[in-house]
């Protein structure tokens, strides 16, 4: 993401990388110097995924293994975030849970942005051109009209009850939400490039429709797009979540946040607040780690923001060396 | 026959929101011959650039022929099909939008060869030759749009519309958008290739100097319509329409004390496109306007072969030597003023067609 990858067919060879000293690691780095909440964003969802990805070993205990005996035990040792009702350790199955959530945010939130992005991009380009064109690219765009007039929450459960409670159905529930966010989010940008010079100059040389959507407006249209899945794999761990809480998601004892919090709440009102407390932080913190990382890429992937940054952090950096 | 013919072209443009239309071109006929630069010149809303989109099929026109050799133009055959691709291309106005901030300079140039189907080995090839014939150091290609400047954006604009070897390339206002020394040397560039390559010029402009400079003919717009066509250097000594006297004595000259003497000025207000009189355009601004002006269109007539004017009276326009050459006098009061004068700006050893150009001196 740090680099417009160049399309090895067109480059010539020996060109330089870098686009005005704003390109590769180095140019990520320094951003990351500059911009500290960026770089907590980062911290926070590699630290989610590493203890997620090592889990068996990390994990003091086995997630699903309820202990009776154990019961209810605040934070303490050996059971760091305390033990539940059914004495599973609260700990370990925090960390076991980006598992599920995770891979059902990521998956889900990719289908709808390639899915989406496909159909708002062609929905945007022929929509000013005559025929069958028009008339397909309103359909999609009413179809999306009407997905986004339910509540999100409440077309999710509804999704999930059609489909029958499964993982592939609130992976299913999680791209149909979305679905229509880039769908609107493509159309719009690629309404704009479409008038682009660039774009009438692809025309006139003869590249087909296919060519120039594909090497004029997609590339033009990703960074919103990428900046939206960032922040949208935030959302749909909320989801996820949402959807276990109140049962339509993952189903006990599989450790996930939002059934963990679920199994939890009872117990709040009796003063045992930790079984719902820690995978609620864990899940605020973690869409909040995907959000910063979003801010982040819409900067790296907008090529005026991107040299803006790159014009202030060379500035900075004569600065220091001219005060050293 | 014509490299490019064009006939009875109308446009119209619907009004959101009532039947009405805007008139933006209004039967224009004008052909193009191989190797020379028609000039469209006109004021803003005149439809030269829209009459350039059509000629390239950007927008499909109300009524009339567009054609190209043998080929008309329309429905399926347009410069996209196959037979005619890359044969018109196009060059912006503005240099920074007309290229893709995503793309290096030799994607962009390399795009038109792409759609032809050229293997990459001859791509690499006419890139290299095509960056170096309009002035670009090999090590550009490999740069973003926004890292150069104007000009050499615009330089990258016309290799990417010259290498195809089109027969025709539209210049619509290309050096309207740049700083004095880019766009002369924008013109230079533009008329060298054309006595290489000898492609045609459809060159739209409000630049009259560089119009002077780069046309073998020009074609005056009027509201959608043309009121004079001929010869570069005729028209501009001896402009035979009251509106081409006004167009060209709004030049500037670099001398205040020079007066115009033109005892033909247009005042009033351009008539709204969406309701245009029925009868001469031109009535209700014209200083010689009479009856027969205000009640029915005059003829296009020709004043000698090649040199066409809409007007009653374009004989007393001419006779009543009114149109003063400003361009002549602009040169003359340059090189007054430098003392040096002014370099040469057709070199020598030119073809015969150099002869033609407008900015030769005449008197």
């Amino acid at each position: 993401m740090a680099e417009a990858p160049a399309k090895g067919d067109g480059a010539p060879p020996g060109s330089s990388a870098t686009a005005g000293g704003s390109g590769g690691i180095a140019f990520f780095l320094a951003l990351l110097r500059a911009r500290p909440a960026y770089a907590l964003g980062y911290v926070i969802v590699a630290t989610v995924v590493v203890l997620a990805v090592l889990a068996p070993w990390v994990a003091p205990y086995n997630p699903v293994q309820a202990s009776p005996v154990d019961f209810l035990k605040p934070p303490g040792w050996p059971h760091v975030m305390g033990t539940d009702a059914t004495g599973m350790d609260i700990f370990s199955r925090v960390i076991y849970a980006p598992r599920i959530d995770l891979a059902i945010a990521l998956a889900g939130t990719l289908i709808s942005a390639v899915v989406g992005s496909a159909l708002g991009a062609a929905a945007g380009y022929y929509e000013a051109q005559r025929g069958i064109g028009t008339f397909a690219a309103g359909f999609v765009m009413r179809a999306a009209d009407v997905l986004q007039a339910f509540p999100v929450f409440v077309f999710a459960i509804a999704v999930v009850a059609v489909l029958g409670q499964s993982l592939q159905s609130v992976v299913i529930a999680v791209a149909f939400v979305n679905t229509p966010i880039y769908l609107r989010l493509m159309r719009g940008q690629v309404l704009s490039i479409r008038r682009m010079r660039y774009v009438e100059a692809a025309y006139i040389a003869g590249v087909s429709d296919f060519g120039i959507i594909r090497r004029h407006v997609i590339p033009n249209a990703m960074a919103p797009v990428l900046a939206q899945l960032s922040v949208n794999i935030g959302w749909a761990i909320l989801l996820t979540a949402a959807l276990s809480f109140i049962g339509a998601g993952v189903e006990a004892p599989t450790p996930e946040w939002g059934s963990m919090i679920a199994m939890g709440f009872q117990s709040i009102i009796t003063g045992h607040w930790w079984p719902s407390i820690f995978p609620g932080l864990a899940l605020a913190v973690t869409v909040f780690g995907f959000a910063l990382i979003g801010s982040s890429v819409e900067v790296l992937a907008d090529p005026a923001r991107r040299r803006a940054l790159a014009g202030e952090l060379e500035a900075r950096r004569r600065a220091r060396l001219a005060t050293a | 026959m014509a490299l490019l013919t064009v006939q009875g072209l109308v446009q119209h443009f619907p009004v959101a929101g009532s039947r009405k239309v805007v008139a933006a071109v209004n039967s224009v006929s004008f052909d193009l011959e191989p190797g020379e630069t028609l000039a469209l010149v006109g004021e803003s809303g005149s439809g030269k650039t829209t009459i350039g989109r059509c000629v390239l099929g950007l927008i499909r026109p109300t009524g009339g022929l567009i054609r190209y050799r043998d080929v008309e133009m329309g429905g399926r055959r347009t410069v996209r099909s196959p037979e005619l691709r890359g044969k018109l291309q196009l060059v912006f106005q503005e240099p920074a939008e007309s290229l893709d901030p995503r793309q290096r300079l030799y994607e962009q140039i390399d795009e038109p060869l792409r759609a032809l189907g050229v293997n990459r080995a001859d791509r690499e090839k006419r890139v290299r030759a095509a960056a170096a014939r309009v002035g670009l150091r090999e090590a550009m290609l490999g740069l973003y749009p926004a890292e150069i400047s104007m000009g050499l954006q615009q330089r990258v604009g016309i290799a990417r519309a010259m290498i195809s070897e089109p027969e025709i390339v539209v210049l619509d206002e290309p050096t309207s958008a740049l700083d004095p020394t880019a766009r002369a040397e924008i013109i230079d560039l533009l008329i060298r290739i054309q006595r290489d390559l000898g492609t045609a010029y459809l060159f739209i402009s409000h630049d009259l100097s560089a119009v002077r400079q780069i046309s073998h003919r020009v074609a005056v717009l009027y509201l959608g319509m043309i009121v004079e066509q001929g010869p570069a250097a005729k028209l501009f000594a001896r402009p035979s329409h009251p509106y081409s006297v006004g167009l060209l004595s709004a030049v500037l000259l670099p001398n205040p004390t020079i007066r115009r003497e033109s005892r033909i000025s247009l005042a009033g207000e351009i008539p709204s496109p969406i309701d245009l009189p029925k009868a001469c355009y031109l009535a209700s601004r014209c200083p010689m306007v009479e009856e027969r002006c205000r009640t029915r269109m005059p003829e296009v007539e020709t004043v000698e072969p090649g040199h066409l004017v809409r007007c009653y009276r374009h004989e007393e326009v001419v006779r009543d030597g009114d149109a003063v050459d400003y361009f002549a006098r602009f040169q003359a009061e340059a090189e007054r003023i430098l003392g040096a004068g002014m370099p040469p700006q057709v070199s020598t050893g030119q073809p015969m067609n150099e002869s033609e150009r407008g900015n030769v001196d005449h008197g």
